[in-house]
């Protein structure tokens, strides 16, 4: 693991800076990426103490020159993309689906499955040539089963799996595998928007059979398990990380 | 983390059924590997089983081989039982033992059919309760499904398949009945995986090789790297999951 390349989008919170906190200690080369310089800057900083080789590079992923960018920079400072982590995402605007709007479907399927899209279009187009790599999609467990007032949330996740099928179906010849993981109630700044409330969120924690919600960390050590060497017959696979939400 | 060669199981205490060959080889000797002391079943074969026991004892490993049919629901108890005897506690259950008698369906006979549900899933049912009785929070049960268990891509398996569709629903309906005592339960789903029962060479492997993404079979090993991470530390929020290793043949 140690001299791998690692890009992930979305570092600068929750999972995504989870994850690649987990990788840094590992001793990964990493890239990561956001929208706010600063937290940028911050997060890298982190990485360095950590003894990692980082850099972070502004991308907002529904911009595709923004991804190309992404990408381009990462083989300019490392030369190969051994792992990607396409972990940007947002909860959009949370509520009935007849009060959604074309701007919110907009900017959450922008951000959730263009991005993921646009993402895997230009790792692929590096990691094929290369015929090793692997990427993970992150999506959800809403990804397989919904809930009131997650429609266009729902349908974003529910499309990043297909995305990550079809793309491990046509990477797998060059030896490039494709996973997602589909996290339940984690705790991160994006469950308490999504709940709302204390009740609310309360209320999904019950729901769930370990009676808990999962820690980033615990999203980031099953990236990393399918980012590496354990995980070489797995591919086009969703992995569940979610107290057993989905059982 | 951990890595292949960290200790991520030192100090606990595994069962495995059918332990002695193909998939359960491997998932005995990964786990006490990474630190378990080890405790398997096996029906026939006991040089085979004598051979995994002197191999994990090379590597400094603990283990101990068990006959005991998984058929045989006496045989199980007693199995878990001697386990938790000899090394004093019970961490994890891997419930390997599995079997198929390809044929077309109605060409199967009661006695084959009875074998297939009588280990596949009456075996599961009863080494489940046995090492329930013993485990704590933080335990691990982790049944070896199939891939078929979720889809069929060819003919010639179907009482296999129906048992490993049970399996699947067990392990969820198991997953939120006891979840709130901190013990998961999920359930790794091979797809072709080249050992005596499904080699890898040979007709039969044609169109298993070619349903993968892959496009070849799976390592017994790969398999069991999947059952060490699921019965480690940093799976510790996965329960009720189904863990496909199929090299893409459900995608």
């Amino acid at each position: 693991m140690n001299t791998k390349v690692v890009l992930i989008t979305g570092a600068l919170t929750g999972i995504g800076r989870a994850t690649a906190l987990a990788f840094a200690k590992e001793g990964a080369r990493l890239i990561v990426s956001g929208r706010r310089d600063e937290a940028g800057a911050k997060l890298v900083g982190e990485l360095r103490e950590l003894g990692a080789e980082a850099e972070y590079v502004r991308a907002d992923v529904s911009i595709e020159e923004d991804v190309r960018n992404l990408v381009a920079q990462t083989i300019k400072r490392f030369g190969r993309i051994d792992v990607a982590v396409n972990n940007a995402g947002t909860e959009g605007k949370p509520g009935p689906l007849i009060d959604q709007t074309v701007e919110s479907y907009t900017m959450t399927f922008d951000t959730n499955v263009l991005g993921t899209f646009l993402g895997l279009k230009h790792e692929l187009k590096v990691m094929i040539p290369q015929r090793a790599g692997t990427i993970i999609n992150v999506s959800s467990t809403l990804g397989q089963k919904t809930a009131p007032g997650a429609s266009i949330y729902a349908a974003t996740k529910h499309a990043v799996e297909g995305l990550t099928k079809t793309a491990a179906l046509e990477a797998a010849s060059a030896n490039v595998r494709v996973n997602a993981v589909a996290p339940g109630p984690i705790e991160t700044g994006m469950l308490d928007r999504f709940t709302g409330s204390a009740e609310k969120k309360a209320g999904l924690i019950a729901s769930v059979p370990l009676k808990r919600m999962g820690r980033p960390e615990e999203v980031a050590q099953t990236i990393l398990f399918l980012a590496s060497d354990r995980a070489p017959f797995i591919t086009g696979q969703i992995l569940g990380i979610d107290g057993g939400k989905m059982a | 983390m951990s890595n292949n060669n960290g200790q991520n199981l030192a100090g606990k205490v595994a069962v495995i059924t059918g332990g002695s060959r193909g998939i359960g080889a491997a998932i005995t000797k990964r786990l006490a590997a990474d630190g378990a002391s080890v405790a398997f079943t096996y029906t026939k074969g006991g040089d085979a089983a004598v051979s995994v026991v002197k191999e994990i004892e090379r590597g400094g490993g603990k283990a101990i081989a068990i006959q005991a049919d998984a058929a045989d629901a006496a045989a199980v108890k007693a199995a878990v039982e001697k386990a938790v005897a000899t090394y004093g506690r019970l961490d994890v259950l891997v419930n390997n033992a599995g079997t198929a008698i390809p044929k077309p369906f109605e060409e199967a006979t009661l006695e084959e059919i009875d074998r297939v549900i009588d280990i596949n899933i009456r075996g599961v049912y009863v080494a489940t309760q046995a090492a329930l009785k013993h485990m704590k929070s933080g335990g691990r049960i982790i049944m070896i499904g199939s891939a078929v268990g979720e889809r069929v891509a060819a003919p010639g398996l179907v009482p296999y398949a129906g048992t490993k569709g049970a399996v699947k629903m067990f392990t969820q309906a198991l997953a939120r009945e006891i979840g709130s005592r901190g013990i998961t339960v999920n359930n790794v789903q091979p797809g072709p995986i080249d050992t005596d029962l499904n080699p890898a060479t040979g007709d039969w492997a044609v169109p298993q090789k070619a349903a993968t993404a892959l496009n070849r079979y799976g390592r017994p090993e790969e398999i069991a790297a999947m059952v060490a991470f699921v019965a480690g530390p940093e799976a510790s929020y996965i329960t009720g999951a189904n863990l496909t290793v199929d090299g893409g043949m459900n995608a």
